[in-house]
């Protein structure tokens, strides 16, 4: 396994160095394109980071961080969720359904109830899946993709038959006044005034926290974390297989769904088309990038929030095509994902040696 | 990529004749460790050479070194007499040697021909280097004793010959060494003899072989000489005929140690265990079990025989909780246990059945595990390990694991070592450990020293008597007939999921054992 290396090399030095790769390959794509690198760098960081952009980043980072542990738990237990997307689609719709049926008094009810309805629509969208592959051995990564597809569909027909607000637009009535949840200019007026970041972010902190407690502290999460590892030891130790993947991928579910707190109640107030865009499968980047730890999950999160944010003003500020940020989240996600031995391999080497010269 | 069969290296020099393996000052270390120091071995042309050394003492990664797999950091493996550059096995075939692994590298659903040729094909058509090795194993089969059917296919042979179809590969690659890794585990003692026979036969006609294993009467049996390493070092070199298989074993371990088990006479208690007419079918619909029944009574060890997959696994499994059975009863004190698929091994432990496994790397421990969370695998959810809202008391676990390490001489003792950084014999005693401290009425026992080495094997075997001498049940599975002999009260042999017989221990011997375990009842006059 990691023979060699410290801890704080295999979690801090290996993402960075590739982190550090991907940016320098982006760069050379830049220049190809005929742009300067560095400018566009300045570009994005000011653009993610700025007084306007930060507003941006951090809703993103939202999502990212919702989805990303959804994907890291579901991990743990050896399940590949690619279904964020779906599930996170569905939660929108639970979100909908609460806020739409009730005239809130408050936010803070708003916000506990439309929470329970993204968290209970997520789940029971990952349930399907999770249960043919508990009982039926259908694997998991090809009904979650359909059961995106499926979702989306669904959207689609409820947002131009029951659930469509009078009129031609596919989208449902505005929630009322009383669920509208603070956003960070509220209540921090640093944030710009129209940046979309609210208080939601502080659910996904929340949440990657309860998912820490957990995975390491609680009896269920041991037993996640053994069936993850070994499925023929959970057996043995007298874990129910059937019992871990519905669990790890209703809460997987769950944490998908909540995305749509952030998106649904928070940004658009009401449930429109495509609210996910893309952020179940950017959790899938977050998740391996942030080594299924939930604080790494977060920062990772926060890293593609600025990709993201940073990705629309080079778009805007330098005429560099949008798909072009979408080459560089690749070879983001390519290097720290998938290329990850090309740099650890030549690392423990490194160390290896040190350590020899040391004694 | 086309692979030619090579007859280099085989020129007969003239008398004196050169060693047909000699490594000079040969070093190997993966990071810190280092597996091979300065090895030297000289093995004669026309012998079969035994290396014997405990797990993890460097004599897998000597042999991979001699066929290419690793690359020697230091040193010089001279073949024939001749400097050879070993830099893969292409070039290990290249020079005649040929290797017998300890898991087959053969496909399955090919048939005999079909893998003998394979990465040795002559052209781009099958056909002629097929016919070819037809011939040539119809030679081989006569000169060594070797015959295998060559059309049937390789999933449907025994062990014993998926083994010669290994030698066939090697012998067709005109292989003149033969290395040979632990070739016996997996054969009943005729099968062995008969492996024996071959080698012999290999012998005379002047191949060398060398053959790795950790039981001594093997060494003795047949090798002329016999090497013993020790820490990744070469200890000693010895002919074998002044030698005996104790002074190999205080050369492997680096001190005295006992091969017998000293116990005494079993005092058999009430019934604890009754299994009644115990029968299963595996998916693919194959009886693993028929009718079997069997007794287990508080206060006795009850050793079951056999070659692997003849069952016993399934009974372990149906025992342990982890397998269904088809039909039949268990009785555990009085009362009936779940055999059905609601049952689990949790609901087996807490009724008092505690369960070694047979293979700890894949059930007994998590291998990514820290050891405090292996320590307490299955018993997780005990009351002294549970806190409110489902939180684990990992202090309570730690402290725990703290008092096995101790007890049970856990080496090294930190408790937040991986599994996987543990040598065999600690990793056994972990889970032994958490077995028998769980204080079980039942000890299911699987394997209990397979690759664990001779130091913790005493150690082992010594707990699971004590545990007996409490008055607790052991279930003892073992392909080892010697530990068999060794620890059991009372003896029964299982071949095809059937019971074939039941011995004393006392009153049997290795020979009337090795019949059983074939399926042949030595009383019986038809």
């Amino acid at each position: 396994m990691n023979k060699g290396l410290p801890k704080w090399a295999d979690i801090v030095l290996i993402p960075l160095l590739s982190l550090t790769l991907a940016f320098l390959v982006s760069g050379l794509v830049v220049m190809f394109i005929g742009k300067d690198p560095i400018e566009a760098v300045k570009v994005m960081v000011s653009g993610a980071l700025g007084k306007f952009g930060i507003g941006y980043t951090l809703y993103y980072t939202t999502n990212f961080i919702f989805t990303g542990l959804a994907v890291a738990i579901a991990f743990h237990a050896r399940m590949f969720n690619i279904g964020g997307e779906g599930q996170a689609g569905i939660g929108g719709v639970g979100v909908a359904v609460v806020l739409l049926a009730v005239d809130w008094p408050h936010w803070t009810v708003a916000i506990v109830a439309a929470s329970i309805g993204a968290m209970v629509f997520g789940a029971a969208w990952a349930a399907i899946p999770a249960y043919l592959q508990a009982k039926r051995g259908s694997h998991i990564v090809i009904t979650t993709i359909m059961f995106n597809w499926i979702g989306s569909a669904l959207i689609v027909y409820l947002l131009v038959g029951p659930l469509q607000a009078p009129g031609m637009v596919p989208e449902t009535l505005g929630f009322s006044a009383g669920s509208s949840i603070p956003t960070l200019n509220d209540i921090f007026p640093a944030f710009d005034k129209h940046a979309p970041a609210n208080i939601s972010l502080f659910l996904a902190l929340f949440a990657a926290f309860g998912v820490w407690v957990l995975i390491w502290k609680t009896r269920l999460g041991y037993e996640i974390r053994a069936f993850g590892h070994s499925e023929k030891a959970a057996i043995y130790a007298g874990i129910k297989p059937v019992k871990i993947i519905m669990v790890a991928m209703l809460v997987s579910g769950a944490l998908a769904g909540m995305m749509a707190v952030n998106t649904v109640q928070g940004e658009a107030e009401r449930l429109i088309l495509d609210t996910v865009q893309g952020a179940g499968f950017v959790g899938i980047a977050v998740a391996l990038m942030g080594r299924s730890h939930p604080v790494g999950v977060v920062l990772a999160a926060f890293l593609f929030g600025i990709l993201y944010q940073g990705g629309g003003e080079l778009s805007f500020a330098m005429g560099i095509p949008r798909e072009m940020i979408v080459v560089i989240q690749a070879l983001v996600i390519m290097f720290v994902g998938s290329l990850e031995n090309m740099v650890r391999i030549p690392v423990e080497r490194l160390f290896v040696r040190f350590r020899k010269g040391a004694a | 990529m086309t692979v030619k069969t090579q007859t280099q290296g085989q020129s007969e020099t003239a008398a004196p004749v050169a060693p047909a393996i000699q490594l000079i000052g040969v070093s190997k270390s993966f990071g810190p460790v280092q597996a091979n120091k300065d090895i030297d071995m000289t093995v004669a042309k026309g012998a079969i050479h035994g290396i014997v050394g405990e797990n993890g003492a460097g004599k897998s990664t000597l042999m991979s070194i001699l066929y290419g797999f690793y690359k020697a950091d230091a040193g010089e493996i001279k073949i024939d007499g001749v400097t050879t550059e070993i830099t893969d096995s292409h070039a290990a075939i290249a020079a005649g040697i040929g290797m017998v692994h300890q898991h087959f590298m053969l496909v399955e659903p090919f048939t005999v021909l079909e893998n003998v040729i394979m990465g040795a094909e002559d052209g781009p058509l099958l056909r002629p280097s097929l016919n070819k090795a037809r011939k040539v194993l119809l030679e081989l089969a006569s000169e060594y004793e070797l015959d295998v059917d060559p059309d049937a296919i390789v999933g449907d042979l025994s062990v014993g010959f998926q083994q010669r179809v290994e030698i066939l590969k090697a012998l067709y690659r005109e292989a003149d060494i033969l290395i040979l890794d632990e070739p016996t585990g997996v054969l009943t003692p005729s099968e062995a003899d008969h492996l024996f026979r071959i080698l012999e036969n290999l012998k005379s006609q002047g191949k060398t072989i060398v053959l790795i294993t950790h039981k001594l009467r093997e060494i003795m049996a047949v090798t002329d000489t016999v090497s013993v390493m020790r820490r990744g070092e070469m200890t000693a070199t010895v002919k074998t005929s002044e030698t005996s298989a104790s002074k190999l074993a205080d050369l492997m371990v680096g001190r005295h140690v006992l091969l017998e088990v000293d116990k005494s006479d079993a005092e058999p208690g009430e019934t604890l265990l009754e299994v009644k007419n115990l029968c299963v079918t595996d998916f693919q619909g194959v009886k693993k079990l028929k009718d079997v029944s069997l007794q287990l009574k508080a206060g006795e060890i009850l050793g079951v025989a056999g070659v692997a997959g003849n069952g016993q696994s399934d009974l372990l499994n149906i025992l342990g909780g982890i397998e269904a059975a088809d039909s039949g009863e268990v009785i555990m004190k009085g009362e009936s246990i779940d055999l059905t698929t609601k049952a689990s091994a949790a609901m087996r432990r807490e009724r008092g059945i505690g369960h070694v496994p047979e293979d700890r790397h894949a059930r007994g421990l998590v291998m990514p595990f820290q050891t405090w969370e292996n320590a307490v695998f299955g018993y997780h959810n005990n009351p002294e390990f549970s806190k409110k809202f489902g939180l684990a008391d990992q202090k309570a676990m730690m402290a725990d694991t703290k008092r096995k390490i101790e007890k049970y001489d856990i080496r090294p003792t930190n408790p937040h070592l991986l599994a996987s950084n543990y040598s065999g014999g600690n990793q056994q005693k972990i889970v032994i450990a958490r077995e028998i401290e769980n204080n079980p009425d039942v000890l299911l026992v699987g394997q209990p020293t397979r690759g664990v080495d001779i130091g913790a094997i005493e150690f082992i075997h010594k707990q699971i008597v004590a545990l007996r001498d409490e008055g607790k049940a052991v279930l003892l599975v073992s392909v080892e007939l010697e530990e068999i002999l060794a620890l059991s009260d009372r003896i029964i042999v299982m071949f095809d999921g059937v019971i074939q017989g039941e011995r004393m221990p006392k009153e049997t011997n290795e020979q009337e054992l090795g019949m059983l375990m074939a399926g042949i009842d030595p009383e019986a006059s038809t």
